[in-house]
């Protein structure tokens, strides 16, 4: 019992880096109709930045903040400057356009810091936490509880703010929400800074586990993709709840299915996607859209 | 009578989609205070004279509004000087709640205040509102999403109201209830409106002026009870 509390919550830890870059995913692809593949690459080299900043001695309460700050006007730039000319392009034009980000991030990243995979900072303690006789790592819970807190946060953003809704209008209904004065263009570059955010944050929080190095996120980005697509493309608490699954799933297959083990889970995570699509492509929480004519 | 006063001046009004040009060139007045109705035939460029106003469809030419050029701002722009679009088809968002539509209607409204007493004014005419505001918009009947589309645009506090055919698909009670609540904002609060409508009877009805359109043209224009009164133009232009 106490094994399988503690592969649950193993499972939970990896399942909420899944659900936050799910998340990631969803958001951009709610707004432009295409994932954005080099969301992982963004990830990955603004961890490096972080990492940097350790490096020079900023201690991480303050490295991780200033990551995240950067990496969402960054992001914002970036939707402004290169993604912007293509943004009423075909769906292909702007696959496209995310895959060469993803190439370029990648080379910058292996240019400016080598491809020799370095140890990252943990901002968790070492120690595990005890709950009655059972032992998390202490690791494990933190991850779980910054996700969570930060995915919070963004759902209350959607639901409780002006700013949120009006995100959620211009990514649904561009053209009714153009007008009603909503800027849409620069809803779009909100959206992109705050995947970027949340992007960010799981960088930050899986580097010090799957260590640094510039091909950190790509497998990531697999099962967030996996996580996306179980629970709805079009669902941003779908996403959540599909990293989450998919964590203490994949997980507790690795420890409890010795034929699968550890070896073949980002094959499941291929597999589920295939299933997914051909049996539920709207997935778990995706909704049929209502219309009335 | 409204005094005399143009709110919007539309000149030599050229728009297009892609090479095929819709609309060849119409001059259109508003005035302040006014009902003005855009009358004709399905295709004679109705939907498109209002997109070209609020800059939706590409166009060219020029567009006084209170004496400002908006030829060359975004629809987004046209908004916030507070011309206000209901659209063909209501631009419902539907996923959202009734509520969140009203919400984005008041979007260019910075003060919370301000939002909650529009808010209040609009439940007065539609108190149907306030029991369904939880409710996805989507899910309302036609006639209810047309007036919540009327409730959103009068949340921006606009001062010109363009309406595509409020009464496409609808039961004459309702079209007549709509028509009604739009001849009291248009008295009570002073409201510039400019509708777009197949059904010539009502239209003319409400309106103080009209525009006939044939084909992207303007083919008569005049007193809405001049054209009302006249039965040739009703029988070859109006088909009523």
């Amino acid at each position: 019992m106490h094994d399988l509390a503690q592969q649950i919550v193993s499972g939970l830890a990896t399942g909420s880096i899944f659900a936050s870059m799910a998340l990631a995913l969803v958001l951009i692809h709610r707004s432009m109709g295409v994932i954005n593949f080099a969301q992982g690459e963004m990830a990955m080299f603004t961890t490096y930045l972080a990492w940097q900043f350790s490096q020079q001695g900023m201690p991480l309460w303050l490295a991780f903040p200033l990551t995240i700050a950067i990496a969402f006007a960054g992001a914002v730039a970036l939707e402004r400057i290169v993604v912007r000319p293509v943004e009423r392009a075909a769906p292909l034009t702007i696959v496209i356009l995310t895959l060469g980000l993803l190439i370029a991030f990648n080379g910058l990243a292996g240019w400016i810091w080598g491809y020799v995979i370095k140890a990252f900072p943990s901002p968790f303690p070492t120690t595990p936490l005890h709950f009655g006789s059972v032992a998390f790592s202490s690791q494990d819970l933190g991850i779980i509880a910054v996700s969570l807190a930060s995915l919070g946060a963004i759902s209350v953003f959607f639901k409780k703010t002006k700013v949120g809704l009006a995100m959620r209008a211009a990514a649904l209904y561009p053209e009714s929400s153009r007008t009603l004065g909503v800027r849409v263009g620069w809803m779009l570059a909100l959206g992109w800074g705050m995947a970027a955010a949340v992007g960010a944050l799981s960088g930050l929080m899986i580097a010090p586990v799957v260590l640094l190095d510039p091909n950190m996120m790509q497998g990531i980005l697999v099962y967030a993709f996996a996580a996306a697509v179980l629970g709805g493309i079009e669902s941003p608490l779908g996403a959540v709840v599909g990293g989450l699954m998919l964590g203490v799933g994949l997980n507790l297959i690795g420890a409890y299915v010795p034929f699968i083990g550890t070896d073949l889970q980002l094959t499941m995570a291929f597999a589920i996607i295939v299933v997914i699509l051909l049996f539920r492509p709207a997935g778990l929480f995706g909704r049929r859209r209502l219309l009335r004519v | 009578m409204p005094p005399n006063v143009a709110l919007l001046e539309a000149r030599a009004l050229h728009a297009r989609y892609g090479e095929i040009e819709a609309l060849h060139g119409i001059n259109l007045d508003v005035a302040q205070g006014s009902i003005v109705a855009l009358l004709g035939a399905n295709g004679s460029g109705k939907t498109t004279t209002l997109r070209a106003l609020t800059g939706a469809t590409r166009r060219s030419g020029s567009i006084l509004f209170d004496k400002r050029e908006v030829i060359g701002h975004a629809p987004e722009d046209v908004a916030r000087l507070g011309i206000a679009h209901v659209p063909e088809g209501r631009g419902t968002l539907s996923t959202l709640s009734v509520w969140e539509n009203l919400a984005m209607g008041a979007y260019t409204l910075t003060d919370a205040r301000r939002t909650r007493a529009r808010y209040e004014k609009l439940v007065a005419y539609f108190p149907w509102l306030a029991e369904r505001r939880e409710q996805p918009a989507g899910l309302l009947s036609g006639g209810e999403q047309q007036m919540l589309a009327i409730a959103r645009a009068l949340m921006m506090e606009p001062r010109l109201i363009l309406l595509d055919e409020p009464s496409l698909g609808l039961a004459p009670i309702i079209v007549s209830r709509i028509f009604e609540i739009l001849r009291t904002i248009n008295r009570d609060d002073g409201v510039t409106i400019l509708i777009a409508e197949q059904n010539a009877a009502a239209a003319l009805a409400l309106a103080d002026q009209a525009y006939v359109l044939e084909t992207g043209r303007i083919a008569l224009s005049g007193p809405s009870h001049d054209l009302a009164g006249n039965e040739q133009i009703r029988k070859s232009y109006l088909g009523y």
